[in-house]
Parts: structure tokens; sequence; C-alpha cells
């Protein structure tokens, strides 16, 4: 029971086609991304804006047909390429180095959306202006069926806004009538309609106030503990993660280059990017912050358009050698759960 | 001598002077106060919200009293005036052809001599009478009967084709987008005024049998051969706009939530996505209307419109092109009738614009 995995994602990618010119060429938004999440575990996934992380989250809900990979939830199959890899994680490939493919699995995603949600990065743009709150929260339930008379509709509606802590006299209002920590509560409210075992949380956080984020991730936790709900919490702030994670993937440029769970990455990050990010947290006390010796990361990150070769933190690297750039790290196991993709750490 | 400094504060510094104050200015909010914060603004709809901005418009009022009081009069006029717009006055059943050319409020011979007979008043002839002896105020009557519907008929064809076609290329997106959008692009490049004029008189050839034997012979074919015309290519502006409106709002988060939750497609396009490009449509439709009957008056007037006894404001103007300068207000009437009924649409248009598009905030 304990090793049975709620999701299992293995070498994901998602190649967005984009035009250059006259030429087409893939966008690696996400290239080869696995994780497993138990059920009721948090799984954060870090990493700088633009590396990836939405896309992560869109392609295994299925909003986005995913180029490759294979989705696992809850022991059922929910999309498979078709592509094989061996133990190592290298692809399988016939003698002129195609992939040798297995049979394509591709289900109906219906019944899976009752079971897998989303709540959204911008509360702005993720509730519909042209509908009351009552109407948002009771469109999945409207969609699966999920009440027998309209009495019922409704009061699964008030006792879900009670749930996230909104006014239920408020149903009746239009969305662009709330604030933005209540519109979130509003998204939340809708994801949580249909009684999910995981949900996507996409920086559900970083668009509100200060003062208004940690109430909303508290409110993530009370629901984790009450619910007993998965989370795949994204976030560019190594902070917040750590707070509500069990285990923390750090992605960038399309790839997870090390994942371990919170603390054990806190107190033993490897990763040279991991240690970058680390360091750009900032600190309270200003006696302390000089006294320790930041990273400061060099150079911008590179376009997903033009990946460098091998590995791809290695144009702003310290520890950058040969090797890095001739061929991409694996993500290797160091022991107690904790994977890094690097070379030379 | 800390206090002292704290006091001799710049007397412009926006600081608040906290030696005026002791703890007794700051005591807890109540849960009254606490609960007024809660509050919040009037709740407001969309419809209710535009409707306020639409009425504050002097222009767009003006033009919907102007247009409500055209649309009134052409209802209930047939109903008073005893004259027919397709034939000649009779005065007791007798042809009056003496009744020709007659101006405002003239009486005919035949009447005169009628009424002095009788003593009963006759109803007047408001604009005078045409060539053919036939009243002419009941004749525009009809004719802007005729031209306003053939605007709204039109006007709403194009909403149709142009809002399925729309929907599908900006939802679907892709492939699918592109070949119907080259298609677009072909329709929109043909001269359609040198098309509208071919394409009539090739209808007029071939309807003529087919449509014979139904009821559809009172429109005559001009008319029919003019509405398939608006519905071959007027669309296409209409079904740009909309796929453009579709593909922005599709980007929002809200449709791919929608698309998490499981929603299907139509229902997608139904309540997410036209809700929101609503104000867009009706703007452009009401737009729509006063093309069409601008339309419909130039092809009237180079004799392509509704066919005779039938009539409609510009071929009542083209008609009286023959006696414009004895007879100037046979001409100048259609022609006023159409600026009005054009100009208050494209106003009201316009007021709608301002009231309904502005974004939500
Ligand atoms: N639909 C799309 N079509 C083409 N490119 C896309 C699409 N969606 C995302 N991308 C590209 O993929 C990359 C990853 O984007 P993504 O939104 O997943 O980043 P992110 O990590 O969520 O960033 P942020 O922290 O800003 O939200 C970006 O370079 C982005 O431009
Ligand atoms: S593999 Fe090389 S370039 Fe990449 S992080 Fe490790 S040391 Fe740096
Ligand atoms: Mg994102």
């Amino acid at each position: 029971m304990e090793n049975k995995n709620l999701l299992e994602v293995s070498h994901l990618k998602q190649y967005f086609p984009v035009r250059q010119g006259f030429h087409r060429i893939p966008l690696k938004a996400v290239d080869d991304v696995s994780f497993t999440i138990k059920p009721g575990e948090t799984l954060g996934l870090v990493g700088e804006s633009g590396c990836g992380k939405t896309t992560v989250g869109r392609t295994l809900l299925r909003l986005y047909q995913p180029t490759g990979g294979r989705i696992v939830f809850d022991g059922e199959v929910l999309f498979d390429s078709g592509e094989q890899y061996d133990d190592n994680g290298k692809l399988i490939t016939d003698g002129e180095g195609r992939p040798v493919m297995g049979t394509r699995i591709d289900v109906d995603m219906l019944p899976y959306r009752k079971q897998m949600q989303m709540v959204f990065q911008d509360p702005y743009s993720s509730l519909n202006p042209r509908m009351t709150v009552e109407d948002i929260i009771g469109e999945p339930l409207d969609v699966h069926k999920l009440y027998s008379s309209k009495k019922e509709r409704r009061e699964k509606i008030l006792s879900l806004m009670e749930t996230v802590g909104l006014n239920a006299e408020h149903a009746m209002r239009y969305a662009h009538e709330f604030s933005g920590g209540q519109r979130q509560r509003i998204g939340i409210a809708r994801a949580l309609a249909v009684n999910p075992k995981f949900i996507v949380c996409d920086e559900p956080v970083s668009a509100l106030d200060v003062s208004i984020q940690a109430q909303v991730v508290n409110m993530f936790e009370e629901l984790q503990e009450k619910l007993g709900v998965a989370y795949l919490f994204i976030a560019h702030d190594l902070l917040v993660v750590h707070h509500i994670s069990d285990r923390i993937a750090v992605m960038y440029l399309g790839k997870v280059v090390e994942i371990a769970d919170a603390d054990e990455l806190n107190a033993n990050p490897m990763h040279p990017y991991t240690l970058s990010l680390l360091s750009a947290v900032p600190i309270p006390d200003p006696e302390t912050a000089r006294k320790s010796n930041r990273i400061v990361l060099e150079g911008d990150v590179p376009s997903p358009l033009r990946m460098p070769s091998g590995c791809p933190f290695r144009t702003r690297c310290r520890y950058a050698t040969e090797q890095c750039a001739m061929e991409m790290p694996p993500l290797s196991d160091r022991g107690n759960g904790h994977f890094t993709a690097c070379w030379n750490k | 001598m800390q206090e002292e400094n704290l006091k001799k504060r710049q007397f412009l510094s926006a600081q608040v002077d906290l030696s005026k104050f002791n703890r007794s200015h700051f005591e807890a909010a109540t849960e009254d106060e606490k609960r007024q914060q809660d509050v919040m603004g009037e709740s407001t709809t969309f419809l209710k919200d535009g409707m306020r901005r639409l009425r504050k418009n002097p222009l767009a009022m003006a033009s919907i009293i102007v247009l409500l009081l055209i649309v009134l009069t052409i209802i209930v006029a047939p109903s008073f005036v005893p004259y027919s717009y397709s034939e000649i006055i009779s005065v007791n059943g007798k042809r009056d052809k003496s009744a020709a050319n007659l101006g405002p409020f003239e009486y005919s011979k035949a009447e005169q001599r009628y009424m002095k007979s009788t003593g009963e008043k006759l109803f007047p002839h408001i604009l005078g009478t045409d060539s053919l002896s036939r009243d002419y105020f009941i004749r525009v009557i009809y004719g802007t009967r005729v031209s306003l519907s053939v605007g709204v008929v039109a006007a709403i064809m194009v909403l149709i084709i142009g809002l399925v076609y729309g929907s599908v290329a900006g939802y679907f997106g892709g492939r699918v987008d592109l070949i119907m959008m080259r298609i677009v692009d072909i329709i929109y490049s043909l001269p359609d005024m040198l098309i509208i004029i071919l394409l009539s008189v090739v209808f007029n050839e071939r309807l003529k049998p087919l449509i014979d034997k139904t009821i559809l012979r009172v429109l005559g074919t001009n008319m029919i051969s003019m509405f398939l015309v608006f519905g071959l290519l007027y669309w296409v502006s209409m079904a740009r706009l909309i796929r453009g409106q579709i593909l922005s709002i599709k980007n929002n988060e809200y449709v791919l939530a929608a698309k998490c939750i499981g929603t299907k497609n139509g229902r997608i396009l139904r309540r997410h996505i036209l809700p929101n490009c609503l104000s867009v449509i009706i703007i452009t439709t009401a737009l729509q209307v006063p093309s069409a009957i601008f339309t419909e008056s130039y092809l009237s007037f180079l004799g392509l419109g509704v066919s005779a006894p039938l009539t409609s404001l510009g071929s009542l103007a083209n008609d009286a092109r023959a006696g414009m300068q004895s007879y100037p207000l046979r001409l100048v009437v259609p022609a006023v009738i159409i600026c009005l009924i054009v100009l208050a649409l494209n106003l009201l248009g316009d007021g709608l614009r301002d009231a309904f598009d502005s974004k939500l905030n």
C-alpha cells in the first residue's frame, strides 16, 4: 500500500511547433520528465519562469496532447506514446536510430477528469467574467451530473464555498467582483467540486498579495489533511514550496535536474542549479546574509529553441567540464531518495 | 530631546504627527465594523451596466427614438391610409387618371368633385401621387418596410453564417482554420459590387422558372437573388471578426479550466466563448443592417432591386429620377429616409459598442 503510486509520469515530452521563418522547429518546453506522486503526497515543482512547469502540469492532465511519454494514474495508463526505454532510461532504437515503438495508448479522459483537477496560475483569467460563482463552481457538477436535484446542486455549491472560506451569500455574484485571493478560492472550489484525488496547483499564490499568500497556502494544507488529496504544487518560490511539499523536483529548461525530499534538498542540495536557487532565497537577517557566500547566477536562461548540447545548465554552470557539453547527465540515485542529474556533483 | 525633534516635523510632511494621538484614538474595530469591510460593491451585471452607459449617450438614444418612430409608422400607417401602394387611386370605384403627379395634400379634379357632391372628406395624399396616380405616402411606407426587412433579414443571415463559420475556424484552429480562412480571403478579395451585380443578373435569369409556382414569387426574383448575394458574400467580414474574437478568448485560462473539468467542445463554445464575444456580435450585426439597406438601395437604383409593383426606398428614388426637375420631393423623401435609417443605425451601433465593448474591470 505504502509503495503504490497515485501518479507515474515517465519520459514526458511536450514539444510545441514554432514557426521561424519558413521552418517549423520544435520548442522543447518539457523534455523527458519523470516523477511519481503517492496518494496524499505533495510534490513541489520549482524552477525559473519559462522552464516548463505549467506545461508539465497541463500535459499530464492531457490539456495538451503529449509529444511523448507515459502517464499512469491510479494503476491505469492514460497515455503511452509507445516509445520504449531500457533500464538506464535510454530510448531503445533500431539500427537506423529510429525508436522501437510499442503499442500506443490514448484513453478518453472524461472519467479521469473527476479524479485529476487543476488550480490555475492567474486568478483573473481563470474565471469566466460572465458567469456567477454558483455557475462556475457548479459547472463540474453539471458536466459529470453529480446531483439529482437543483436543491442538491445548490447545497453542494454552498458547502464547497464554505470549505474554501467564501461567504455563501456571494454565490450569485460575478467573478469580476471578487479580489484576487477570493477568486483563487473560487478556482479551488471548482477544482474540489468533483472530489479529486489529485490536484495540479499551478503557482496558485504567486499572483496574490504577500499577506494573502500565507492564508491560501495554509488552506491548501488544511484541505489536504481533510480530503487526503495529492498535489503537484508548482511555484518559483522555494520557501513556499519547501513549506508545503513532501518532496521537491527542480526543473531547468524543460528537464528535471534534481528531485529529493523537501528537507533533504534543503539540507543537502547537490545540483549546481539548486544551489544557486537556494542561495537566491532572501535571508531575513543581514548579518547571516553577509556571511553566507551567495552564488549569483550569471548570464540568461538560453532560449528553449536553442538548447545547449549535453547538460542544459552548462552555459551558466561553474563546474562545467567537457563531458557536460557532450552528453546529458542522467538523473542518478544518490541515496535517501535523492536524485540529481549532474556529472560533477 | 528626541521628542522635541519628533514634534517639529516639516509642516508640509505627510507623516502623521503621532504626538497628537494617544491610545484612546485607536480602539479596536467592533464586529459590525469588521463586517462592513467585507461588504462588496453593488452587484451589477454586464447587461445592466451596459444599458446604463447606453442611456447616457444622447446620440444613441436619439437614434433609438428615430428608429422606433420609423418602425411604428410603417407598422401603423397602412391601417389608416385607405390607399394601396400598388393600385391607381379610384374615386367611387372608378379609376382616377387625373390624379397623377399631385403635390402634397392636393386633391385631383375627380376627388374634388366627389367631395363636393357628397360632402365627405377624403384622406389627403400626404406626399402627393406619382406619375401612375398612386398615393406616394403609402408607397414610401411600403418601400421603407421592404428596405428595413431586407436589412434585418440580410443582417441575420450574415450573422448566422458568419457565426457558425467563424466559430468553427477560430475554435478548432490549426489546419481547419488555415483552409477556412483562405476561402474567406478569396471571397473577400472579390470586388463585391461587381459580383453582386453579376450574380443578381445571373440569378434573375435562373431563378424565375424555379420560384414561379411558389409563394416566393411575391418577393420577386430580384429580392431573392439579393438575399442569396448577401448570404454568399457579406458573411466573410463577420466570420473573420468572430474568428478573431474566439482566437483571443480561447487563450484565456477559463477555457482551459473548462476543458480540465471535462466540458465538451459545444458547451465550451456556448457557455464560455460566445457570451464573451456577444457584445461584438451584437454591435457588428447592428452595423450590418444599414450596410445591407444601402446595398439594396444601390441595386434597386440600378434597376436590380425588388420587382414592381413592390417597391423599396432605392427603387422609389430610381423612379423619381425621371421627373427630378418637376417633382424633386419624390427623390428627396426616400433619400432622406435612407439617410435617417442608415445614420441612426450606425450611431446606435457605435453607441452599443461604447456601452458594451469596454473591457470589464
Ligand atoms: N501553447 C504554447 N505554444 C508554444 N509555446 C509554448 C506554449 N506554452 C508554453 N510555451 C513555451 O514553453 C515554455 C515553457 O512555458 P511554461 O508556461 O510551461 O513555463 P513556466 O515554467 O510555467 O513559467 P512561469 O513561471 O512564467 O509560469 C516557454 O518558453 C513558453 O514560451
Ligand atoms: S552536468 Fe556539468 S554543466 Fe550540468 S550542472 Fe553538472 S557540472 Fe554543471
Ligand atoms: Mg507557469
